[in-house]
């Protein structure tokens, strides 16, 4: 195959000069974000899937940014994450740490299982064989009437009441609430994730998307670590899913899609792959497109694709990237 | 009415392609109350498979708000319609519903066509104590097992569909049946009531359910043919509907067997060619009742209007529109849970009703009762839009059955 | 019975045919360019548009040629323009550009030609049935079968006895050489990209008469494009020939026995070929990584 031509990567600068100073400003807005938000014509629904997609695109980005694989099928763990969550409610029982356990188990497990078949695949054919996994998961919750609700989606579940043991927090009707509950998950995977790309684990793995090769003369374990790397991003991405079926009390199969998962793809790359809050940026930056163009013009799918299209050809770096650039320089 | 020709419909509504992404819509500004126009906030799929359905659904919303806001409007406010496409994506279709209400603050929800969705925004409505009426979306639990206050549907149930066919289709053919439907919830509930009813008049049948985006009918067409039946069901949706009349008449199976199904509905009818134009349908609204004059002035001055002949789904939204105003008028104000209490069992006027029975809101599960056209499909006489003949018009109520027997419990908030 | 399952079989065949015009335009260009082409489906929608329009002047004949050639220098075009611009860098650029493309690509056909389906009319002669015992075999399938057996007959004549072809098969196992020896790999690559559109186009009039068109006609047949693809291995167009027939006649068959499950077996097999034989059917090994 014609390697020469396939994996020469953008150059980029991991070592931002301010790492701190972007992650300040994030947590600043996203903590007042119930304050300005309405103020701006947002509302809290709104933010609330900011956060949840940004969840899933850093999750992503573990394997596209930080490994240097490219999934196409990830939306199929999001959506097994939020099925696992809604089943959990339904049937088990009403908890919500319950219900998100469930997601993460389902989506990350199946992610587990499926990651041993193609870790030995790269490039375009990775994201191909990813993608057609996505909709064989799909196709079973699309299909499976009985226990997904099939093509209307599962539904009949809604969101628990938080029980701390000594205090009971409402986060049922509570939309506020709400967001701080996701804002506090969030918070708390993302330090986690913070803190995997900077144990030696995630220095190998970046090891291993900057030249796969001498890796593996290192000794590395490559496929090994990159199905880890391909379990651990299901896993968060699942979880994310699991926080959408709490935000909508619903599972869809669309969550499911491979459309959704080329969304997760471009969020990431918008924001900028190589930056850890990238992913988030673009999360927001696209949603918030997505919610303004589709409400003034039916054709919001060319505008859609149009930023896919501007994006790759003028901007791969991503805003953050460009900006982390700017300021580095 | 001081202002008759105010822009009734927000530029979103308008805006056919997107030149002006540059000018996003700043959040409303709220003056007076008694300024302050009613807003009706519709959610359909204007993207996707059911576009076309929902193209016409907003079509005749538009429609009917500008003829409002010609006469009084609603309580002597002017209506302004705010439209959200949900993208036949029940997640974008509950978040859609969400900024409606949340932040455009509109009086009441309108839609979806797709069922799946329609259902998960119920979630909210009630939620937020919201007066929702779901114009199109079919599925039974949403005036059954499910049914909530606060909404209200038009379109019939797939029972009522499917009961209004079958002893029209029993009583030309004969009661030897075999369905194609697809495999989820809708085709599903649709296939059983067809066979409760067939089992009823004493018929034999045979049935098979296929993905729902299958293109291909020839193996199950094969089978059908060694079936022999009397009558073959078509209850695919949309696309897969049209592929398997296609293939039925290319099959020259049309000499042997008729052809039916509870809806072909006039967006799909206009996308087959003329020799698939063919079968036994229900119509939930049909343009051409000669007999009855308001259902003429409709027709001559909706297409003044649009140069278009509007189908069922233009009816749909018309209703849902004119219900609203129906609902304030009666109980005087714009509130959702006195609203909902003033449309039970209201009787639609004959220029909203259109057809020549009545129509109503059964309270017990807020489904519109109204007449079921029940005819033959062929290809267009004289009119291009001339593709069904009325053979016999069942009532609601009779379709319907009692109320007892759809499952809904109606629980109105304290 | 059997008579059920040879009938099933030969409508496989037929319906494979289809996957396979689909497949071989996107395996050829993957090959090449090591691109997935997601617009795929939408240049199969866009030439069915094509021919939409031209039917009227042209006859359905003419519009059956001249359609798939307008498609084929659209496809010249846009990668000219743009796919060019992303073969040096990281695959998620091209899959991120060709899937907004598809999405420009409905977007506008939707525009254009409304959201409603379109019936396209077919000659009298085709939309008859073979005979009374073949009754589910209209002349039209035969005739989509022969011109899909026309075209992969020419395709591979092309790439295996032309100069251009010659260098794209080449191209396909060794681009680098391929430059060194003085080929413009650009223009080589437009060009293919160019067929790989031209095949989409084709089956896309065809796929008009058959089912009528719609914005989103192309969507439902991406995927089972990417199985045979799959399932006859990467790199290998006899490969994806076989893996497009192998499973339409899969979920024919499966229609005979469980009429719900004739989507899901396709997804069936391409995992059991990815658990047993991972680099496909034909599929050269290495050829996956």
């Amino acid at each position: 195959m014609n390697t020469a031509t396939t994996t020469t990567t953008v150059p980029m600068s991991t070592t931002p000069a301010r790492p701190w100073l972007t992650g300040v400003i994030i947590w600043a807005l996203l903590l007042s974000a119930p304050i300005w938000l309405p103020m701006l014509g947002g509302y809290t629904a709104l933010a609330g899937r900011v956060l949840v997609l940004g969840l899933a695109a850093m999750s992503f980005n573990l394997l596209l940014g930080f490994t240097g694989v490219m999934s196409f099928g990830h939306a199929a763990y999001f959506g097994l994450g939020a099925y696992g969550a809604g089943l959990t409610l339904k049937y088990l029982a009403a908890s919500t740490p319950l219900a998100i356990l469930g997601g993460v188990l389902l989506g990350g497990g199946l992610g587990t299982l499926f990651g041993l078949l193609i870790s030995q695949r790269r490039g375009v054919y990775f994201a191909m064989v990813t993608v057609a996994f996505g909709q064989i998961a799909f196709y079973i919750t699309y299909s499976w009437d009985s226990l997904t609700g099939g093509y209307d989606g599962l539904r009949g579940f809604a969101r628990a009441p938080l029980n701390l043991g000594f205090t009971t927090i409402d986060i049922t009707n509570n939309s506020t609430a709400f967001y701080y509950f996701l804002l506090i998950v969030f918070g708390v995977v993302t330090g986690l994730q913070a803190l995997l790309l900077a144990s030696p684990f995630g220095r190998t793995l970046v090891a291993i998307r900057e030249n796969e090769r001498r890796a593996r003369f290192l000794g590395i374990p490559i496929e090994r670590h990159i199905w880890m790397s391909f379990s651990i991003s299901c896993c968060f991405t699942a979880l994310a899913g699991a926080m959408y079926a709490l935000l909508n009390n619903f599972a869809d199969p669309m969550g499911l899609h491979y459309s959704l998962s080329g969304e997760i793809v471009i969020m990431t790359v918008m924001g900028g792959m190589r930056a850890f809050w990238g992913p988030l940026i673009g999360a927001a930056l696209f949603v918030v497109l997505q919610d303004y163009i589709s409400s003034m013009t039916v054709n919001w799918m060319s505008f859609v694709g149009m930023i896919f299209v501007l994006v790759v050809l003028f901007f791969p770096r991503g805003l953050l990237g460009m900006l982390q650039r700017g300021v580095g320089k | 009415m001081t202002t008759p020709t105010l822009p009734a419909l927000r530029r979103r509504t308008l805006l056919k392609s997107g030149l002006a992404v540059t000018v996003l819509s700043a959040p409303p500004i709220v003056s007076a109350r008694g300024e302050t126009p009613v807003r009706i906030g519709m959610v359909n799929p204007l993207t996707g498979i059911l576009s076309a359905l929902a193209a016409s659904e907003v079509e005749g919303a538009r429609y009917a708000v500008e003829r409002l806001n010609k006469k009084n409007g609603i309580l002597g406010r002017q209506v302004e319609l705010l439209v959200e496409d949900s993208a036949n994506d029940v997640g974008t279709g509950v978040q859609k519903t969400r900024k409606l209400i949340e932040r455009d603050k509109v009086d009441v929800i309108v839609g979806d066509v797709n069922s799946g969705i329609a259902y998960a925004m119920m979630g909210v409505t009630n939620e937020l104590k919201v007066f929702h009426i779901v114009p199109g979306g079919h599925t039974d639990p949403i005036t059954g097992v499910d049914c909530k206050w606060n909404t209200f549907r038009i379109c019939n149930t797939t029972s009522m569909d499917a009961a209004a066919v079958t002893g029209e289709l029993v009583r030309r053919f004969g009661k030897r049946f075999f369905f194609i439907s697809p495999d989820y919830a809708y085709g599903q509930t649709l296939q059983n009531n067809f066979i409760r009813n067939l089992k009823a008049l004493g018929g034999e049948f045979q049935a098979e359910l296929l993905p729902i985006n299958t293109s291909d009918f020839s193996a199950t067409l094969i089978k059908a043919k060694a079936y022999k039946p009397n009558v073959l069901l078509n209850n695919m949706g949309g696309l897969a509907q049209i592929n398997c009349m296609k293939q039925f008449t290319q099959f020259g199976m049309q000499k042997e067997m008729a052809l039916g199904g509870a809806l072909f509905e006039l967006e799909s009818v206009r996308a087959v060619p003329a020799d698939a134009q063919a079968g036994t349908w229900a119509m939930e609204w049909w343009w051409d009742q000669p007999n009855v004059p308001e259902v003429v002035s409709y027709v001559a001055d909706f297409r003044k209007a649009t140069g278009k002949t509007p189908s069922a789904r233009h009816w749909f939204a018309l209703v849902a529109i004119e219900s609203v105003r129906l609902a304030a008028e009666k109980a005087k104000t714009m509130d959702g849970p006195k609203m909902a209490l003033a449309l039970e069992g209201l009787e639609l006027p004959p220029e909203v009703a259109l057809s020549a029975g009545k129509a109503y809101y059964r309270a017990g599960d807020h489904q519109l009762m109204s007449d079921i056209f029940v005819g033959d499909m062929h290809p267009p006489k004289g009119n291009p839009d001339n593709v069904f003949t009325i053979g016999s018009i069942v009532t609601g109520e009779k379709a319907a059955g009692p109320v007892e027997a759809t499952g809904c419990k109606m629980v109105h908030p304290a | 019975m059997l008579q059920l399952v040879l009938f099933n079989v030969t409508n496989g065949l037929i319906i494979g045919a289809f996957y396979v015009l689909m497949a071989l335009g996107l395996s050829l260009i993957l090959n090449l360019s090591n691109v997935i082409n997601f617009a795929h489906g939408n240049f199969l929608a866009l030439g069915g548009y094509i021919a939409y329009i031209l039917v009227p002047f042209l006859g359905f004949w003419g519009a059956l040629i001249v359609a798939p050639l307008i498609t084929a220098v659209f496809g010249f075009v846009i990668e000219r323009l743009m796919i060019r611009r992303v073969y040096t860098r990281d695959p998620v650029y091209s899959l991120l550009l060709t899937f907004g493309l598809a999405f420009i690509m409905q977007d506008a056909c939707r525009y254009i030609w409304g959201p409603n389906g379109l019936p396209m009319t077919i000659p009298d002669s085709l939309s008859t049935p073979l005979s009374a015992d073949l009754f589910f075999i209209t002349w039209y399938r035969i005739f989509m079968v022969a011109i899909v057996i026309t075209a992969v007959t020419g395709l591979f004549a092309f790439l295996r006895f032309t100069r251009v072809g010659i260098r794209i098969r080449a191209g396909t196992l060794d681009l680098d050489t391929v430059a060194a020896l003085g080929v413009n790999v650009g223009m080589l690559r437009s060009m293919n990209f160019a067929v790989g559109s031209l095949l989409a186009g084709l089956a896309g009039v065809l796929a008009a008469g058959q089912v009528g068109l719609n914005p989103n006609m192309g969507d439902d047949l991406l995927m089972p494009s990417f199985i045979a693809i799959i399932v006859g291995g990467v790199g290998s167009l006899t490969g994806t020939l076989c893996g497009g027939l192998l499973i339409g006649v899969a979920g024919a068959l499966t229609t005979v026995v469980w009429p719900a499950a004739s989507e899901a077996v396709i997804y069936v097999i391409m995992l059991v070929v990815l658990v047993l034989r991972p680099r496909g059917l034909m599929g050269q090994e290495g050829m996956m990584s």
